[in-house]
C-alpha cells in the first residue's frame, strides 16, 4: 500500500532498527543533566507545543459569535472599571497622573502572571485524557498553557499601547526598553511555579483553588492599583526591611519595569533605586528556582499516569 | 526469561538475526491505592495512620521479556492481570517501580483510539494534533494527510467539528491517524473490538500488512481467536507474573485453563442459591463415544448430550434441549425436542433424555453446553448454564468455528 513507507523491507527495517541505540522507555528523569534533554527534547517537540497552544486558542472561544473580540472585550471592561471606580469614585486618579494607562499596565503584566501560573497549574490534570495514553514530554502542557497566556498577553498589549495612543502619552522612549526584563523576568517566575504547581496539582487538587487566592493576593501584593511611593512612603522610615521584601517581590519589579515602560505620565514618580539590577538578580534566582522546581516535576511526572 | 529462544516458527526469515526492540528486564509495578485526597484528608492521616489509608498493589512483579523486531507478540490474562499495565510502561506513560525498559525505534500507542481529539476542533485539526502526538512532523502529516483521510472515509465531515461525529467515525479518524504515522513498534489495547465489522476487517487487513513490513505489533487482546490468528507468540500474565510464554496456539491453551479454573471456582461459589422452580436441569453429560471422558474431540466423532430433568410437580407436556456455544458466547449449534419432534411422556419426578449427534466438525477450542427445560410454548422452566464443556482439537489448516475440508491448489494462467 502506499500509505506508509512501501519501500521498506523487513530487512532494511531490521538492519535500521539494528543500528539504533536501546533508550529507556519514558523519560530518562533519573539522569543527571535531564533538565538539558528535556530542552532539546522539547525543542523537538516544537510544532506539537504550537499545535496544542493553536488548540487551547481555538477551542476557548470557538461557537462564540465574537470570537477573539472578547479576549479584547474583558481587558477593555477591566481598563474601564477601575479607571472609574478606583481611579474616579475612590479618587486613587488624585495622587496618580494618567491612571488609567497606569493601572493598565500594571494589569497587562500581572495578567499575563497570573493566566500562566493558573493556566499552567491545571494544564496536566485537564490534559489527563492524553498523558494516560500518549507519552510526549509532559512539560509540553504546562508551556502550551504558558503559550496561550503570551498570546492573550499580545492582545492586552495591543488594547495598552492603544490607551496610551488615545491618552495622549505615547511611550516613545528609551524607558520602553525595561519592557523586555519585565516581560522575561515575569517568564521565568511563570515557568517555574508552573511547572511546580502543574505537577503539585495531580497529586493534591487543592492547588488549584489555593493558587486562585495566592494570585488574588499576589495582585494586592505588587502596585498595580495603588502606587510603589504610597507604600515607601509608609514603610521606608518605620520598616525599611519590609520594603525591601516587597520590593523585591519579582512581580513587584515586573510591575515597576512595565510602568516605566509605558506610564509616561509618571515619569518623575519616584521608582526604587537600581530597578534593573534588582531585576537582573531576580531573574537569576528564578533561572535557579525553574531547574529546581523542573526537577521536582521530572520526579513527580513518572506517577501522572497512575495519578489522574 | 525469553521468548526469542521459542520454537514456533517466525513469521520472518532470519528470526536469530532480528535485532531486539524491546528488553524488558525485571520490571515491577506498584500501585498505591489512597482512599484519602484531599489536602485536610492527607494531613489528618499524615505518617503512621496515612499508610493505613493506603494500600500496596503490585500490578507487574518481575516481569522479563525480550521482543525481537517483526514479531507479532499477544498478552493474555484475565481482567486486572497487568497486561495493559505492561503496555503502558512500554510505552513510557508510566514508569516502572523496579526494573528498566528499553526500546528503539518509532513506538505508536493504540491505546485508547481517539485519546487527545479535542471535541471543539475540527476533524481535520484533530489529525494534525493527533498525528503531532503521535510523533509525526506538519509537513510528514500534511503529505499523509489524503491517505489518512481516505482510509478513514470521513469524506467532508473532515471540517467538522469532532463532536458531532458519530463514535463510529471518531474511531475510524483516529485509527486512520495511529497507523499512518509509520511505526516500528506498535502497542494495541483491545482496541480492535470497536467500530463495525467492515472497519474491524480494515483493521485487521492493515495489522497483517504491517506484520509483512516487518514492524513489530505487541497485542492486548481478550479474543483468544484474534490472537490465535494474529500473533505468532504470547505471554499469559495472571496476577501480575509471566504463566507461560511460547507460540501462540500453546498460550491460548494455557490461558483457557486458567480461565476455565477461575470459571469453577466462581461457579462453586455462587453455587448456594435457593431456587423456588419446580423444575430443575439436574445433569448434563457430554460423551464422546469411542474416547476418554474428557479427552479432545476429534472431527467425525459422535457426540452423545445426555441431560436429566426434575420437576416437583407433575407435568404433562415439557420440551428439552440444549445449545452449544463457543467461550465467547456465541451460538454454533441448538436443538430441542420440539424441533426434532420428539414427544416426551409426562414428567413424574424425573426424566433423561439423550441427543445423539453424529459427525461433529467443530472448530478447534471449547465449547460449552446449556441445557434447558422448556414449556410446550417454548417459554424455559429451567436452564442450566454451561452445565457441560468439551474441548475440540484444534485444527493446523484452518481457524473458526467449523471444519471443512479443505485443499489449495496453484491456478495456471
Amino acid at each position: 500500500m502506499a500509505t506508509t513507507t512501501p519501500s521498506t523491507t523487513p530487512d532494511e527495517r531490521f538492519a535500521r532498527l539494528d543500528n539504533e541505540p536501546m533508550v529507556v522507555a519514558g523519560q530518562p528523569s533519573k539522569v543527571f543533566g535531564g533538565t538539558f534533554g528535556i530542552v532539546r527534547e522539547i525543542f523537538a517537540h516544537r510544532q506539537l507545543l504550537d499545535l496544542l497552544i493553536r488548540r487551547d486558542l481555538k477551542s476557548r472561544y470557538k461557537d462564540s459569535a465574537l470570537g477573539f473580540v472578547w479576549t479584547l472585550i474583558r481587558p477593555i471592561t477591566q481598563l474601564i472599571i477601575y479607571y472609574f471606580v478606583m481611579g474616579q469614585i475612590l479618587g486613587a486618579a488624585r495622587s496618580i497622573p494618567e491612571f488609567a494607562v497606569y493601572i493598565f499596565s500594571g494589569l497587562t503584566i500581572y495578567g499575563l502572571f497570573s493566566e500562566m501560573i493558573a493556566g499552567s497549574t491545571s494544564s496536566i490534570v485537564s490534559n489527563g485524557g492524553l498523558i494516560k495514553k500518549v507519552y510526549t514530554p509532559r512539560e509540553i502542557y504546562p508551556l502550551a498553557s504558558i503559550g496561550s497566556a503570551l498570546f492573550n498577553f499580545g492582545i492586552q498589549l495591543v488594547v495598552l499601547v492603544g490607551a496610551t495612543i488615545v491618552t495622549g502619552a505615547i511611550p516613545w522612549h528609551w524607558d520602553i526598553l525595561y519592557f523586555f526584563p519585565s516581560v522575561v523576568l515575569v517568564l521565568i517566575y511563570g515557568v517555574a511555579f508552573g511547572l511546580l504547581l502543574a505537577a503539585l496539582n495531580v497529586y493534591l487538587r487543592d492547588m488549584q483553588y489555593l493558587v486562585e487566592v495566592l494570585l488574588m493576593l499576589a495582585m494586592w501584593a505588587s502596585p498595580i492599583v495603588y502606587s510603589w511611593s504610597m507604600v515607601s512612603d509608609r514603610l521606608a522610615a518605620s520598616h525599611g526591611w519590609l520594603l525591601q521584601l516587597y520590593t523585591d517581590n519579582p512581580i513587584t519589579l515586573a510591575v515597576l519595569g512595565f510602568h516605566r515602560a509605558f506610564w509616561i505620565g509618571g515619569a518623575d514618580t519616584p521608582y526604587p533605586d537600581e530597578l534593573l539590577l534588582r531585576m537582573g538578580i531576580a531573574m537569576l534566582i528564578g533561572l535557579v528556582l525553574v531547574y529546581a522546581f523542573h526537577r521536582v516535576f521530572a520526579r513527580l511526572q513518572g506517577n501522572f499516569a497512575q495519578e489522574l | 526469561m525469553s521468548i526469542t529462544h521459542d520454537n514456533a516458527p517466525g513469521r520472518l526469515d532470519g528470526t536469530d538475526t532480528r535485532p531486539t526492540v524491546v528488553s524488558i528486564s525485571n520490571v515491577s509495578k506498584k500501585f498505591v491505592i489512597r482512599k484519602d485526597n484531599s489536602l485536610k484528608e492527607r494531613l489528618v492521616t499524615l505518617g503512621r495512620a496515612g499508610r493505613r489509608h493506603s494500600e500496596e498493589f503490585w500490578a507487574l512483579k518481575d516481569v522479563s521479556l525480550d521482543i525481537p523486531a517483526g514479531s507479532t507478540i499477544g498478552l493474555l490474562g484475565p481482567n486486572g492481570s497487568g497486561k495493559s499495565t505492561l503496555l503502558k510502561a512500554i510505552g513510557g506513560i508510566i514508569e516502572p517501580t523496579k526494573g528498566t525498559i528499553t526500546r528503539r525505534g518509532r513506538l505508536a500507542a493504540l491505546l485508547e483510539l481517539g485519546a487527545g481529539f479535542h471535541p471543539d476542533l475540527t476533524g481535520r485539526e484533530n489529525v494534525f494534533l493527533n498525528a503531532s502526538i503521535l510523533g509525526l512532523s506538519q509537513a510528514e502529516t500534511e503529505d499523509k494527510f489524503d491517505d489518512i483521510l481516505t482510509f478513514s472515509g470521513i469524506g467532508d465531515f473532515i471540517d467538522t467539528q469532532v463532536k458531532f461525529y458519530s463514535s463510529g467515525m471518531y474511531v475510524r479518524l483516529a485509527f486512520a491517524v495511529a497507523i499512518h504515522t509509520d511505526p516500528d513498534v506498535l502497542l494495541v489495547d483491545e482496541v480492535l473490538a470497536v467500530g463495525d465489522e467492515a472497519f474491524q476487517r480494515k483493521c485487521l487487513d492493515k495489522i497483517r500488512e504491517f506484520q509483512q513490513q516487518g514492524r513489530t505489533i505487541i497485542l492486548v487482546s481478550h479474543s483468544l481467536g484474534q490472537v490465535q490468528e494474529l500473533c505468532d507468540q504470547a505471554v499469559v500474565l495472571s496476577r501480575g507474573e509471566v504463566k507461560f510464554q511460547g507460540s501462540a496456539a500453546d498460550a491460548v491453551k494455557n490461558f483457557r485453563d486458567i480461565l476455565e479454573g477461575r470459571r469453577i471456582a466462581e461457579a462453586e461459589a455462587a453455587e448456594p442459591e435457593e431456587d423456588a422452580n419446580p423444575g430443575a436441569v439436574t445433569k448434563t453429560e457430554v460423551i464422546v463415544e469411542g474416547r476418554e471422558p474428557g479427552a479432545e474431540v476429534q472431527p467425525g466423532d459422535t457426540i452423545l448430550v445426555r441431560i436429566e430433568f426434575s420437576h416437583t410437580t407433575p407435568l404433562d407436556r415439557w420440551h428439552s434441549g440444549f445449545k452449544i456455544e463457543t467461550n465467547l458466547g456465541t451460538q454454533v449449534y441448538g436443538t430441542d425436542s420440539r424441533m426434532l419432534g420428539l414427544v416426551h411422556d409426562p414428567l413424574r419426578g424425573t426424566a433423561a433424555v439423550e441427543y445423539r449427534l453424529t459427525d461433529v466438525r467443530l472448530g478447534g477450542g471449547p465449547y460449552f453446553v446449556h441445557s434447558f427445560l422448556a414449556q410446550p410454548s417454548g417459554a424455559h422452566i429451567a436452564i442450566q448454564r454451561q452445565a457441560a464443556r468439551f474441548v475440540v482439537a484444534d485444527d493446523d489448516e484452518a481457524s473458526g468455528v467449523i471444519r471443512i475440508k479443505a485443499a489449495a491448489r496453484a491456478l495456471t494462467a
